[in-house]
Parts: structure tokens; sequence; C-alpha cells
């Protein structure tokens, strides 16, 4: 964990003033991740919720060089940012040692950016690619995307009469990414911002290219109390729902493991996304969901194991 | 000065290997391929120091090539076709975020079908993106050109493409007068952007959301930037006409004085239809071609000029612009010649679409029709060259 009074003099880096919805912590986990990766670094967003809410002509809240290109290309923009970097180091015009970062939202990283996202990877650039998830595509109006949980409500898969939300499960992007053996790929959760923060510290130093899906529970798009952010993302990793692990050089490691045994209802019931699986005929997709969860839990275990022993 | 026998393609190889640009981001598509694939092994042999990024689509090669420019670095690619028409959303972005960017462009047709040979379709496609746009008519044009492109768009702050056609010249081998590494970096100078997200210290936002009160006043100024360009292309072409003998301008001008018949034409065909025009001549007809070289910005006020007098235009299209009108640069010289008092009478042929060849017979009946057109007027506004119909 890098220590707080150090990171602290890296001062605001993104500061107030954004116009982000009241209650939602993407500007917590930039502000977060900025703060350990100090002012010698460049950002490059997707069009989307962070995009929108931070830079708005002629405010902005970056204190760093940031860049918005387009809605799925954050990654590509920041190869060519670093690649810029490289070859100005080879030539003598630049010496200091910088960070590079992209974020994404869900539906810029899992579904139009997914392409851009994984040839960045596989180029091996020395950047961070943030995804801060939030299950849908909030900033058109709460659409699902492929990150969108089995059962929830989104404006493109409603509960309705005949079809009770989202049909599928969702896609498992940290898996994906590990899947291209980078050195580093993680998942974290606003509600332990310790474990993020030491996640965004590794990532940074790990030479290559890195990962971290952050979740981010939307108070719009999931139906919370605007002051419940930070608790429903804590429930989401004491149920299981969102493993807070990592992916270092091919090894896994559970980074949280609760204490106690928290049902996927606790976190289910506080979202009025899912409200409508809590009635007797739906209430078998609240039984998929778990077995849903338990299986990645399982599977995380063992990987855990295999790399333990 | 060496003197080399090369194709379009590694003719505009060699002028980016001697360019060195910060960063090449770029994706093979046919018929381009080849400029990455030499610019490749220039890099693998250690003969630039460029960082080349061998990316995943041609919408990231532009979105790189964007970050690259944007970090202040000098920055190229190559592509066609499909290759151009996915990177559509970034030409514009590029464009307006005034970033000098140099396309190599190797003309191809637009699926579907697929086909990968010439026509202009997918330059012209993007012609309101706000790129500043190049056709050269052969390789030695090409070679020259990329180096003018640097200079004019680090002068106008726009990005530009330099285009060939697809195989009839990027394929094709021909005799290229070379420049010497020195005199190419002594002619495009150093790369001194206004601004970069490199600088920490000065840290500056890129591509805010610009809403009502100010987006108008961005592509006020681009559309400002675009005005501006026409000198620059004109003084960049001459300082490289007195440094190498070799002049260009927005146009090239054949035969065009005295000419009262007049074909207009952008790209290979004009090479041939020069040979007509001496043919035609031969005839007894006054013939002339209007090459267009600078069809992004449309330099109408210069056409209306030298053929506001002119008693029959024929404008050959490699494109149609699907208006129903006409092929883009029918439509565009027409417009410009709406404010002369003369209006002269023009028409348009569409020809050569997917790499159909067009031949000097081809041309000589264009002349020969404009022969009854200046007496007749104008029968057929739009017609076809070498298509069964």
């Amino acid at each position: 964990m890098p220590k707080l009074k150090e990171v602290i003099k890296n001062g605001n880096l993104f500061t107030a003033g954004h116009r982000a919805c009241a209650g939602c912590p993407g500007p917590i986990i930039i502000r977060q991740a900025l703060m350990v990766a100090g002012p010698n670094t460049v950002v490059t967003i997707n069009t989307g919720c962070m995009e929108v809410a931070s830079s708005i002509d002629p405010f902005t809240s970056w204190n760093v060089p940031f860049m918005h290109e387009a809605f799925e290309n954050s990654a590509a923009a920041i190869t060519g940012v670093e690649a810029c970097y490289e070859a100005f180091k080879k030539k003598g015009k630049i010496k200091k040692h910088m960070n590079f970062i992209a974020f994404g939202g869900d539906g810029s990283s899992y579904d139009i950016g997914l392409q851009a996202l994984s040839g960045a990877i596989e180029r091996e650039h020395r950047f961070l690619y943030i995804c801060y998830d939030n299950q849908a595509y909030m900033n058109t109006g709460i659409q699902r995307s492929s990150a969108t949980p089995r059962g929830s409500h989104t404006t493109t898969s409603p509960a309705g009469t005949v079809i009770p939300g989202k049909i599928q499960k969702r896609k498992d992007l940290t898996e994906i990414i590990a899947a291209h053996d980078l050195p580093y790929a993680a998942q974290a959760s606003p509600g332990y911002w310790n474990d993020f923060m030491k996640k965004v510290e590794k990532a940074l130093n790990c030479g290559g290219p890195s990962f971290i899906n952050v979740l981010s529970p939307c108070p719009l798009g999931w139906r919370h109390k605007a002051d419940e952010s930070i608790d429903i993302a804590k429930l989401a990793v004491q149920s299981k729902f969102w493993p807070l692990y990592e992916v270092e050089n091919g090894k896994y490691k559970i980074t949280y493991k609760p204490r106690e045994e928290v049902d996927i209802e606790e976190f289910l019931k506080v979202q009025g996304r899912f409200a409508h699986l809590f009635k007797p005929e739906n209430r078998h997709i609240i039984d998929e969901l778990r077995e849903d969860i338990n299986y990645k839990w399982d599977r995380l275990e063992r990987l855990e194991r295999l790399y333990s022993d | 000065m060496p003197m080399k026998a090369l194709t379009g393609n590694e003719a505009m190889a060699e002028a980016m290997r001697q360019i060195n640009p910060d960063v090449v981001a770029a994706y093979p598509i046919t018929p381009a391929t080849e400029v990455v694939q030499l610019f490749a092994n220039f890099v693998a042999d250690g003969r630039v120091d460029t960082e080349f990024v061998a990316v995943e689509s041609e919408h990231s090669a532009l979105s790189a090539c964007i970050g690259a420019a944007a970090a202040g670095g000098r920055v190229m690619t190559s592509t066609s076709s499909q290759g151009l028409a996915l990177m559509h959303e970034m030409l514009y972005i590029a464009a307006a975020l005034r970033l000098p960017i140099v396309i190599c462009g190797i003309n191809r047709s637009l699926s579907a079908p697929i086909n990968i040979h010439c026509d202009h379709s997918d330059t012209m496609g993007s012609r309101e993106s706000g790129w500043m746009h190049i056709f050269a008519e052969e390789s030695q044009e090409a070679y020259d050109s990329i180096f003018q492109a640097i200079k004019i768009a680090e002068r106008a702050y726009l990005p530009m493409i330099v285009s060939t056609d697809g195989f009839i010249i990027s394929h094709c081998m021909q005799r290229i007068d070379m420049l010497e590494d020195k005199e190419v970096q002594d002619f495009i100078g150093e790369c001194k952007p206004h601004h970069s997200l490199l600088l920490t210290d000065k840290p500056y936002t890129v591509g805010p959301l610009s809403l009502q009160d100010y987006y108008f006043e961005h592509k006020r100024q681009e559309i400002e930037a675009m005005m501006q360009v026409a000198p620059i292309i004109d003084e960049v072409g001459k300082e490289f006409g007195d440094k190498f003998g070799r002049h260009y301008g927005l146009f090239e001008e054949y035969k065009l004085d005295d000419a009262d018949n007049i074909i207009m034409a952008a790209g290979s065909a004009a090479g041939t239809a020069k040979v007509a025009v001496d043919e035609a001549r031969d005839k007894g007809i006054k013939a002339g071609l209007l090459r267009i070289r600078v069809m992004r910005p449309f330099p109408y006020k210069q056409i209306q000029k030298v053929l506001k007098d002119k008693m029959i235009i024929s404008v050959l299209d490699r494109s149609d612009s699907m208006s129903t009108m006409g092929g883009p640069l029918f439509i565009e010289t027409r417009a410009a010649l709406y404010d002369t008092e003369t209006h002269p009478p023009i028409c348009d042929y569409i020809y050569g679409l997917g790499g159909r060849e067009i031949d000097v017979e081809n041309i000589l009946s264009v002349f020969e029709k404009g022969e009854i057109y200046k007496k007749k007027g104008v029968e057929k506004k739009l017609a076809f060259i070498g298509v069964r119909e």
C-alpha cells in the first residue's frame, strides 16, 4: 500500500467542480488512482460518464494532461502517447519517468472498445487501463452492456411481464484480460480503497500493460440512494458478487476473503434494478445468480491454490 | 540527386524513411500494405528512429496517431479504401483537434462488391472530414508531395492525405529523382508543436465536451484554418520547386491557355489525358487539361479564373456522389463556375470504378463529344465511360 502521507503530497489531480451525479464513485476512483500515479501522468478516456462530467469546455477537472478522442479508443490513444514518449526518450528530448493511464466505462471496455484494449495489451505498451464498471451504459441512460449482470433491469433489458430483465449472464472482462498473459490484472472496489490503491501502485510498476476492473455502483442505474454507493461496493465484495483479486504474472491471488457468509440477496435487495427478482416467479434467477457467483468464487480459489502450492 | 526505379508504394515508403517520423501506427490493407511493410523493414534494420505501432485496426491506427500527435510527435500512417472508411470517425477528430498527421493514401474502391482496385470513392468519401487532400498523378509527385504535406500540415495545423491510384501507380515502377536524406530534413525542419501531452508542468485538456456554447466556435476556427490553406500549399510548393526544380500548385494546367475544349481529372487518368490532349490537337481540336492536384481545400476561385471562358468542360470522375447529380469533382467544379458570368457548359463522365481501365481512345471520344457539345450544347449532363449498360 502506498504511504498515504506520501501520496497526499501529489495534491488533488482531479478537482472538484466536475458534474458527476451525487454518490457516483467514478471521481473517487479517478482521484485515488491519480493520487498514486502522481502528476507525471497522462490520461486518456473513452466517451462516457466520467468524460462528459469532467471536461465540459471551457472547464476541466484534470490537473494532469488529459485527452478524450472517442468512445472506443482510449487504449489505442494512450498507446500513441506512450509511443511518442518512447520516441522522445530515445532521441533525448525527454528524460523524466511518466505514467500512462487510460480510463473507460464498462460499455467502452467490455463492448465497443474491447478490440482496442486487447490490441494495446498485446502490443505490450506500458500503460494502466482502469475500467470503472457500473454494469450498463449509464451515460446514455442505463442501457444493457455485456457487463450487465443476469436479471438486472435496464432500459434495453427491461423487467417486463414476460421477460424479467437481462436474461444472459455478464461477460468476465477481468478473465479475458488475464488471458492476455499480461504482467498485472486485478479487480477492485471503491469500498476497499486501500486494496485499490495498492493495486494501482503494483500496476504502474509492473513494467508493461496492466488492467484494473473497478466496480462502480451507480445510484441512478442501480436505483439506490446516493449515500449508499460505498456500502453497496462493500456488499458486492462481501457477497462474492465482485471478488477482489489480482493476477500477477499469471499468479492468482484473492486479495480479500469475506470472513462471514453474506448471501447474494443482501446485495440484490438494496438495489431497485433487481427488485423484480424477489417476485415468486422470478426467484429462480436469484438462484442462478448465486450459482454463477459460487462457480466463479470456487474457480478463483482453485486457481489461487494452484499457484500457492 | 540519386535516381531510382521505384513503385509508387516504394517511393512513399522511402519518403517516410527520409522524414523519419516520431511515430507511425499502421495496419495492413491492399494496396497500401507494402508501404507499411517496407517501413517496418526500415524500423527493423534501424534505418529510422520511429516508434512503429503495429495496431489491430485502422481505427486504432489513427487513434494512436492522434495520441502521438497530441503528445507533440511528427506522425504518419498509410491506408486505403475500407481502412480509410474504418478511420472515418477518427478523421474528423484528428482534424478538429488540429493535429498535423500525414496519411500516405492509396486510392481503392469501397465494398460492396469487394474490390481491391483503384477508384477515388475512399478519399472522396472523406472530403468533408477536415483533411487536406492531394491527388498525386504519379510516383514522383507522390514522393515530392509527402515532404510538402509534412510542412503544409505543420504550418496549417491540419492533417493531410497524399494519395496515389491503387496498383496503377502504387505497384508500377517509375524513375524517381530522390532527394538526399539531409535535403529532406533541411526542407521539413524540426516539428515544433504548440502543445504536448507530455508537458506535465503545463497540463492541458484535449477533446473536451463542447456543447451549444462553444462547439460552433471550434468548428468556425477549423473552417477558417482550411480557408487559409491554399496560399500555404502554393508557398510550400514554390519553396520545394525553388530548391529541387519541381514546382507544384493547387492544380496543373496542360495546354490549357489556348484550349476551348477542356477535360478535368485527378490522379493517374490525367497522365492518359495528356496523351489524349496531344492526339486531339493533332486532329485540330483545341484540347486542354486541368488536373486537380488539391481536392481539399477545393481551389474554386483559381478554377473560376482559368475555366470561365472555356467552351466546354468535361469532368472525369473516378467516383460517384450518389446525389444523382454526378461525381464530386463535377459537382464542386460546377458549383465553382456558378459565380462566373459566363457559366461555361460542363458535363460529367464517371469512369474507372473498381479499377476499370480508361485509355486514350476513351478520353479522345470525350474531346470529340465536346466538339459536338460546343456547337449544340450539352446533351447529356452525366455519362459513363466503359461500362456495360
